[in-house]
C-alpha cells in the first residue's frame, strides 16, 4: 500500500507542513521586533523544501498514489515547484508589511494555502480537488482580511469569502452531478463512464455549474467582481499571491479536469471557455484602462491575463496545454515583481495612486527598472517573460483554428500597452512637484531586495533563456494525454 | 422505495432556495445560511446517488463528509470575518459594506 512513490508524491506538502510547525513553535518564544524572522524561516525553508523535491521526490512515469486521490507526474510535479517559490517570495514581500510581518500566524496561513495549491494541482479525485481548492481558499479568506484594525481589508476579506463561497458551491453542485451522472469520482473514471453514454445537455449544464468556480479561481470574466476589491483591500503581498499561485493553482485544476474528465464534450466546453475567455481579455482591458489605483489596474491586468492564459487551454492540445505552463510560469514572475515593487513603494510613502510614481525612477533608480521589466513583461514585449509566454498561447490558439480568439487577444495586448506604458510615464518623465526627488529616496529592506532582485531575474531568463522552462511545461502537458 | 429523481428534485429546489436566499438577502448571516443550505442540497445528492448505485463503493459517502468538515470550517472563518467587518462597521448588512468600488 505505502511504497517510496507514496511518500514521494506528498513529499513537498509533508516539508511545508514541517516548516508552518517550526514557524507556530518558534513564533511565541521571540520578542516582537524578532518576529519578522519567520519570514526568513518560511522563505528559506520553502527553498530547502523545493531543493529536497528536486533531489529526491521527482516523478518518474505517472502513477496513482493514496488510493488515486494524488497523481504523481511532471505537470503536477513542475507547478508544486512553481507554487513554493511564489510563496517563498511572498513571504519575502510580506516581511516588512508593518502588521501582517510581525505574527507568526499570517506566515502559517501561507503555508496552509500552498499545501491546497500544491494538492490542486496535483489531484486526480473530485473529493481531493474539493478538499484542495477549499484548504488553498480557506486561508487566503483569513489573509485578505488580516488587518482587523483597517476597514479596506477586513471589507475585502469578506467580500472574498462571500464570493468564494458561493462560487465554490455551485462548483460542488456541478462535482455531485457529475458523481451521479459517472458513478465515480476518480477523473479517469469519469472519463471513461461519460465516454460509454450519457446526454450532452447534462454535461453541458454540469461542465457550466464547475466553470463557475474554477472561472472565480481565475478570476476569468463573468466571475471577476472579487478581484479588484480584494486585490486593493487586501494586504499587498497576499494581494500578489491572491493573484499568481491562486490563479495557477485553478488553472492546474482547469487542465486537469477538462482535459482528462471531459474530452468526450471538448466540442462544449471549448466554446463556453473561448467566450469567457473574450470577454475576459476585452473587458480586463477596457476597465484598466481609466483605473487612478495602482493595485486596481494590477486587479484588472490580471483578469486580462487570465483571458490569454485560457486560449491555451481552448486550444485542447498538448501545445496549448504547455503553453498555459508556460504562461504561468511567466505570470507568476512577473505579477510577483509588480506587486513587490507597489509594496515596496507604498511600504515608505503610504501611497498607491498611479500618480503617486512620478520621479520614481529617480527616487530609486533600482526600482524604476525593475517596475519597467515587470510592466513590458505584463505588456508583452521582449525580451521578457510575458513576450515568449504569450507568443506560445497565441500559436496554440491558432493551431486550433481558433484564429478569431488570437486576433482578439493581439488587439487586447495593444490596449494593454497604453495603460502600462501609461504607469512608466510616471515613473521615468514625470517629477515630483518639488523637483527634490534625492532628498525623497525610496529605500529597499533586505527581504525586498533579495525576493524582487530573484523575481527580475526570472522575468529575463524566461524571456531569453525559455528552453528549459519550456521543456519541463511540454513534460507536464505530455502527462494530460 | 422512493424513486431517485424525488430525492433530486428535492436537492434542487433546496439548491435554489438556497441561491435565492444568497442573492436576495440583504443580511450577511443570511446570505451565509444561504450557503449553508446550497451545501445541504449538495449532500443530499450525494447521498441519494451513493444509496441508489454501488452501495459497496464508499466515494459518495466520504465526499459528503468532507463536505461537511469544509463547510463547517468555511462558515466558522465566514463568521470571523462578519465579526471583523461589524467591529469596523458596525453593521451586517451587505449593501452598506461598499467602500471599495471602482
Amino acid at each position: 500500500m505505502f511504497t517510496t512513490e507514496t511518500f514521494a508524491s506528498i513529499l513537498p506538502e509533508i516539508l511545508i507542513l514541517t516548516i508552518g510547525l517550526l514557524v507556530l513553535i518558534i513564533e511565541p518564544f521571540w520578542k516582537d521586533e524578532q518576529k519578522r524572522n519567520a519570514g526568513w524561516l518560511t522563505a528559506g525553508g520553502l527553498l530547502i523544501a523545493v531543493a529536497i523535491s528536486l533531489l529526491f521526490a521527482r516523478p518518474g512515469a505517472p502513477v496513482e498514489t493514496l488510493g488515486g486521490m494524488i497523481r504523481f507526474d511532471w505537470l503536477g510535479f513542475f507547478l508544486k515547484m512553481l507554487f513554493m517559490f511564489a510563496a517563498a517570495a511572498t513571504a519575502l514581500l510580506m516581511m516588512d508589511h508593518e502588521q501582517a510581518g510581525k505574527r507568526g500566524e499570517s506566515y502559517l496561513m501561507l503555508l496552509a494555502s500552498l499545501i491546497g495549491m500544491n494538492l490542486m494541482a496535483s489531484s486526480a479525485d473530485l473529493v481531493m480537488l474539493y478538499l484542495s481548492i477549499e484548504t488553498a481558499s480557506i486561508p487566503l479568506y483569513i489573509l485578505s482580511g488580516f488587518l482587523v484594525n483597517d476597514e479596506r481589508s477586513t471589507e475585502a476579506g469578506f467580500k472574498y469569502l462571500l464570493y468564494g463561497a458561493i462560487s465554490s458551491t455551485v462548483m460542488l453542485y456541478g462535482f455531485s452531478l457529475l458523481f451521479g451522472f459517472s458513478g465515480a469520482t476518480d477523473l479517469y473514471e469519469i472519463a471513461a463512464a461519460l465516454t460509454s453514454g450519457g446526454t450532452p445537455l447534462l454535461a453541458f449544464g454540469v461542465v457550466t455549474l464547475i466553470v463557475v468556480g474554477l472561472g472565480f479561481k481565475i478570476s476569468a470574466v463573468p466571475f471577476h467582481f472579487w478581484a479588484p476589491d480584494v486585490y486593493q483591500g487586501a494586504p499587498t503581498p497576499v494581494a500578489g499571491y491572491l493573484s499568481t499561485a491562486s490563479k495557477a493553482a485553478g488553472f492546474a485544476v482547469i487542465l486537469r479536469l477538462f482535459f482528462i474528465a471531459f474530452p468526450e464534450f471538448s466540442q462544449s466546453w471549448t466554446v463556453i471557455l473561448a467566450v469567457f475567455a473574450a470577454a475576459s481579455m476585452t473587458v480586463g482591458n477596457l476597465l484598466a484602462l481609466p483605473q487612478t489605483n495602482i493595485k486596481r489596474l494590477l486587479a484588472y491586468s490580471s483578469i486580462s491575463h487570465a483571458g490569454y492564459a485560457l486560449i491555451g487551454v481552448i486550444a485542447f492540445s498538448q501545445l496549448g496545454a504547455a503553453s498555459v505552463v508556460f504562461y504561468l510560469t511567466a505570470y507568476i514572475a512577473t505579477n510577483l515583481l509588480a506587486f513587490g515593487i507597489v509594496m515596496a513603494f507604498s511600504r515608505i510613502t503610504g501611497l498607491e495612486e498611479i500618480t503617486d510614481y512620478a520621479g520614481l525612477s529617480r527616487r530609486n533608480p533600482l526600482l524604476g527598472l525593475m517596475m519597467l521589466a515587470a510592466f513590458l513583461s505584463l505588456a508583452g514585449m521582449p525580451p521578457f517573460g510575458g513576450f515568449v509566454a504569450k507568443v506560445f498561447v497565441f500559436a496554440a490558439g491558432v493551431q486550433a483554428n481558433y484564429t478569431w480568439l488570437v486576433v482578439v487577444g493581439i488587439i487586447n495586448s495593444i490596449i494593454g500597452v497604453y495603460y502600462y506604458l501609461n504607469v512608466l510615464k510616471f515613473v521615468y518623465l514625470y517629477r515630483l512637484p518639488g523637483e527634490d526627488e534625492e532628498k525623497r529616496p525610496v529605500p529597499l529592506t533586505q527581504p525586498y531586495m533579495i525576493a524582487l532582485a530573484v523575481l527580475a531575474l526570472g522575468v529575463i531568463i524566461l524571456g531569453t533563456l525559455f528552453g528549459p522552462f519550456y521543456a519541463w511545461s511540454n513534460a507536464g502537458a505530455l502527462n494530460l494525454f | 422505495m422512493v424513486p431517485l429523481s424525488w430525492y433530486l428534485i428535492l436537492a434542487a429546489l433546496l439548491f435554489s432556495i438556497g441561491l435565492f436566499g444568497v442573492l436576495a438577502r440583504r443580511n450577511i448571516i443570511a446570505i451565509l445560511l444561504g450557503v449553508e443550505l446550497m451545501l445541504n442540497a449538495v449532500n443530499i445528492n450525494l447521498v441519494s446517488f451513493w444509496r441508489y448505485s454501488d452501495v459497496f463503493s464508499m466515494g459518495g459517502q466520504v465526499f459528503s463528509i468532507i463536505v461537511f468538515a469544509v463547510a463547517a470550517a468555511e462558515v466558522s472563518v465566514g463568521l470571523a470575518l462578519v465579526i471583523s467587518v461589524y467591529r469596523r462597521r458596525n453593521t451586517v448588512i451587505a449593501d452598506e459594506v461598499d467602500m471599495l468600488k471602482w
